[in-house]
């Protein structure tokens, strides 16, 4: 990473702890992970707790779908990190690695229900755009989806917006493809806790 | 609901420590790379990583550095910045979210 603090700035509870994992998983600790517990009282504590609650806290969209928001959230902000750990865990949330590659590569024609369809279309907007209106929300709920849904998307894209943006700024390392399927396993498994 | 109501709550304790809590910065520079506004000159690397982060380099680090900023300082400066920035989106969903629902119940 491009802040040599988060490199090598942690105290020796993360540092053992990034080691028990580099042991039993072969993986090095992703950087995504690694940052939550920089100063972890300033950033990483409270915003674990939003993005838990966001990813695996009950809602009505399946654990599936709201990884491959943060997928499509993270396309749309062009970082790299977040599109492998997010569609890999997608792919794997789903037992599904084209469905996730589809979307990627062409919502229009992607091979998704229409509420999702057009929720991936309203968060993409929202990051590329910064902003969305009433009718946005309008076509969102026309396709089928509660407004409960369309809260809970917004959460995953707030969550994602920021995560994004911390990747590319503080350069977060690219894992090999091995790498990232541990990830996305650990994800499954575990959440972002 | 609750959990819907528990999200909000999270986030707005996030911001409050973001902006107001202890640091190596004043809370002062620390609302206004949230806000992204009235950012001195060797912090323009603030405004990419509120608009477009994807093309912060090395040299926009670096060019903090230089400038005086700790590593430390310029953490907390980004994660205002990202945070700020990502708050300003979801308010605006939150906000589209709550007028549809108001006009939903107002028939």
């Amino acid at each position: 990473m491009r802040l040599d603090i988060l490199n090598n700035g942690y105290g020796i509870g993360p540092r053992v702890l990034f080691k028990i994992i580099r042991l039993f998983s072969g993986h090095p600790v992703p950087d995504a992970a690694k940052l939550t517990f920089y100063r972890s009282d300033f950033y990483g504590n409270t915003m674990k707790t939003f993005t838990q609650l966001a990813m695996r806290g009950p809602s009505a969209w399946s654990i599936a779908d709201r990884e491959l928001m943060a997928a499509y959230v993270s396309k749309i902000n062009e970082s790299p990190f977040c599109i492998y750990t997010h569609s890999a865990t997608a792919a794997r949330a789903y037992h599904d690695p084209d469905k996730v590659e589809a979307v990627l590569a062409g919502l229009d024609s992607a091979p998704v229900d229409e509420p999702l369809k057009q929720t991936l279309h309203l968060v993409a907007k929202l990051t590329r755009e910064g902003r969305v209106d009433d009718d946005d929300v309008r076509a969102v709920l026309s396709a089928g989806a509660s407004p409960e849904q369309v809260e809970d998307a917004l959460d995953v894209c707030f969550a994602f917006n920021t995560t994004a943006r911390l990747a590319n700024t503080f350069g977060f390392e690219l894992l090999s493809p091995e790498g990232f399927e541990a990830g996305a396993k650990y994800l499954l498994k575990r959440g972002y806790r | 609901m609750a959990v819907h109501q528990n999200k909000k709550v999270v986030h707005e304790d996030l911001v409050k420590r973001l902006v107001s809590g202890d640091g190596m910065t004043s809370s002062e520079d620390r609302v206004r790379a949230f806000n992204n506004a009235d950012l001195p000159a060797p912090l323009e690397l603030l405004t990419e990583v509120a608009t477009g982060a994807g093309h912060v380099t090395d040299g926009d680090i670096h060019r903090a550095k230089m400038a005086g900023f700790t590593e430390d300082q310029i953490f907390e400066l980004v994660v205002c910045a990202a945070v700020g920035a990502a708050t300003r989106q979801y308010e605006s969903g939150l906000t589209a979210l709550a007028h549809t629902r108001s006009n939903r119940q107002g028939g």
